[in-house]
């Protein structure tokens, strides 16, 4: 009777959770392993007090976050705020950076045959497939101090003699442009491409020309693809570790290396990760801004981080 | 009227006049998009540009708004040439098939666009964009974004947005074809009206012939880059220039003919009494709606061109029905009967007809 039907509605209820669990699954033990448990992992070191030796120790302490605020036995110190702040300011220049040199790249591309734009496409991808470390290393050189363009920036009095332009600010500014560049231009690129030319025409036949015709034709309809790259340029710059390690010097000193010291050379665990965390808690607050700002400027459906 | 290029040389032009002179505009590697145009729309006209797609229409237009640059030829727009004047230079405004509504922009702001391109300030900006959406009807929808509109409405909108600027020259590339045929019939009376409302020149570039009938002064029919033939839209309907135009401009019966005398020729249906001079002419047109159907046993007597033949079809369409009657010696003639007797009245497949082809209905056309 009715009991056979709620049957045969179970076993396809339970079909459909297995199918769950089996297309699900893999990527959950996965997350749940390399990300879930390390991360409760960190968030319960962060609680600890450290001992000699920079490892956790009983008791529970929350003396890693006001150590975190800059607080430490010796009173207030700003040293960690301007950290941030300049992991925010570089950032925040090598996204505007990217940003400016992506826009010609891409309609440079676009301008080209359409058979010879995947090539041109894969020359800006193909240096990030060799090492990241390689390659920062190539930028010391080409701005250390007896390098071409040091010299040329000796000329125009914008360095001191015998100084280089690295290592320093400008070099990682422009190491971290130069790393994240390409995921920059790729969705920009892809935006671009869907580009209604028709609204261009619209605009030129409504008086608009040049920086106008660009910016009202042309700059909405990349928007899209721009904000994906300020995702993928900000947040992995704000953290970067290798380019402020190679091209900053000791004054140039960011959060990603501010970490990784208190798990190498001056060992304190709880406090890095209480670092980590507050880091992490700022970068979710700011994609979450990031989305509200998207959701508000309208139609940038792509960005779905 | 024939005679406009030197009137056009001798008075000062109006604002709105239109002369194109050998445009033409060839893409790499093909035969001419536009091949030696020549041109000449009046001020204020309804100015319809007929063909099938691919005739080089739509790029004639994109020329006059600055969007193609021509391989030769001048254009002038109200008396000025356009060679270095480009599209945000000109006094002229497009309606695109595609709207082309900005999307991250309002109405009202969509609207405004071109005046505010054109530094108009915002006050009197406001006033006139005001003014557009009322006569436009779409004063409702003033902040609403182009993605919440419906077609007819969008239309509208795009229609206001080059109207507002009071250019010299609309151009209009197909604005209805994205409409169902209720609201496009709807909107074709309205955009006559408004257009002889304001009195600007409207270029209405198209590939449906009954729209071009419907709304135009004037058409020029294009065929593979070049004009065919241009003129009021009656004698382009009633009297074509050659086959193509005649048999574009609606449904025709087509034949060759062999002058045997001043007014008649031999014709596969037979001999032919043709009203006007033949003048050594090769073909004979007649429009399905000028042929004339009597029953077999009420044949008139003493008239030219009676023929005898058999119904074979009947396309019934409401006012009308289309006939195809095949003649006694095997060629078939089609003709529309109107509908305005009782239904029984009409014609069945099968029954024995005459029909009268009247000689001042034949026209002589060229190949």
């Amino acid at each position: 009777m009715s009991g056979a039907l709620k049957t045969e509605q179970e076993i396809e209820a339970g079909r459909q959770r297995l199918r769950l669990w089996v297309t699900s699954g893999p990527g959950l033990v996965w997350i749940m392993l390399f990300l879930l448990i390390p991360s409760a992992v960190l968030l319960g070191i962060a609680f600890f007090s450290s001992d000699d030796y920079g490892a956790p120790v009983l008791p529970l302490s929350v003396q890693p976050f006001q150590q975190v605020a800059g607080y430490s036995l010796l009173g207030w110190d700003p040293g960690n705020i301007t950290i941030f702040l300049r992991s925010l300011g570089q950032a925040g220049t090598a996204t505007l950076v990217s940003a400016a040199l992506s826009y010609p790249l891409v309609f440079f591309i676009l301008s080209q045959r359409e058979d010879l734009r995947p090539l041109l496409l894969l020359f800006i991808v193909l240096p990030s497939w060799t090492n990241q470390v390689v390659r920062t290393y190539a930028w010391l050189e080409l701005l250390g101090p007896n390098a071409p363009v040091s010299w040329a920036a000796h000329l125009l009095h914008a360095v001191p003699p015998d100084l280089g332009l690295a290592p320093g600010s400008f070099a990682v500014t422009t190491g971290l442009a130069y790393n994240y560049l390409p995921y920059m231009i790729v969705p920009l690129y892809a935006s671009a491409e869907k580009l209604d030319w028709t609204l261009v025409e619209a605009g030129r036949d409504l008086y608009a020309s040049g920086l106008r015709l660009f910016w009202h034709a042309v700059f909405p309809q990349t928007l899209p693809g721009l904000l994906s790259g300020v995702i993928f340029v900000a947040i992995p710059a704000f953290g970067d570790y290798v380019v402020p390690q190679l091209l900053g010097g000791d004054k140039a000193l960011m959060i990603g290396s501010l970490i990784a010291n208190q798990f190498t050379e001056t060992p304190d665990w709880p406090y890095g990760a209480a670092l980590t965390i507050i880091m992490l808690v700022f970068t979710g607050m700011g994609l979450v801004g990031f989305r509200i700002l998207t959701r508000k400027l309208g139609g940038a459906e792509e960005v779905t981080i | 009227m024939s005679a406009s290029v030197p009137t056009a040389t001798l008075h000062p032009p109006k604002r709105g006049a239109i002369s194109i002179r050998g445009i033409t505009r060839i893409f790499t590697g093909s035969t001419p998009a536009v091949d030696h145009v020549d041109l000449e729309i009046h001020a204020g006209e309804f100015f319809t540009l007929l063909g099938p797609s691919g005739c080089g229409k739509t790029t004639l237009l994109r020329m006059l708004a600055g969007f193609e640059t021509p391989d030769e030829g001048k254009i002038l727009i109200s008396g000025k040439d356009m060679e270095d004047v480009p599209a945000h230079k000109r006094a002229v405004n497009t309606v695109f098939q595609s709207y082309a509504l900005f999307p991250h922009l309002n109405v009202e702001q969509n609207i405004g666009f071109g005046l505010r391109m054109k530094g108009v300030k915002t006050p009197e900006r406001k006033k006139r964009v005001n003014a557009v959406m009322e006569m436009m009807q779409i004063g409702q929808f003033a902040t609403r974004s182009a993605a919440q509109l419906s077609g007819g409405q969008r239309q509208r909108v795009a229609l206001a947005r080059a109207l507002v600027n009071e250019p010299d020259v609309v151009l209009l590339d197909e604005p209805l074809s994205a409409l169902d045929a209720k609201l496009r019939s709807e909107l074709q009376i309205e955009l006559l009206r408004m257009q002889k409302r304001l009195g600007m020149t409207f270029i209405f570039v198209t590939h449906d012939q009954h729209e071009a009938l419907v709304m135009s002064d004037r058409i020029g029919v294009m065929s593979q880059g070049r004009l065919e033939q241009v003129g009021p839209v009656l004698d382009v309907y009633e009297k074509p220039r050659n086959v193509f135009v005649a048999e574009f401009l609606g449904l025709s019966n087509i034949w060759p003919i062999t002058p045997t005398g001043p007014h008649s020729a031999a014709s596969p249906i037979g001999e032919l009494g043709i009203a006007a001079p033949l003048n050594g002419a090769s073909m004979a047109m007649i429009r399905p709606e000028k042929i004339w159907i009597y029953n077999d046993t009420a044949v008139p007597k003493d008239r030219a061109n009676l023929f005898l033949g058999t119904v074979r079809e009947a396309i019934y369409m409401g006012a009308s029905t289309q006939y195809r009657i095949e003649l006694a010696g095997g060629q078939s003639v089609l003709a529309f009967d109107t509908n305005n007797q009782a239904a029984e009245r009409s014609w069945r497949p099968g029954e024995p007809v005459a029909v009268e082809l009247k000689p001042d209905n034949i026209m002589l056309i060229s190949p």
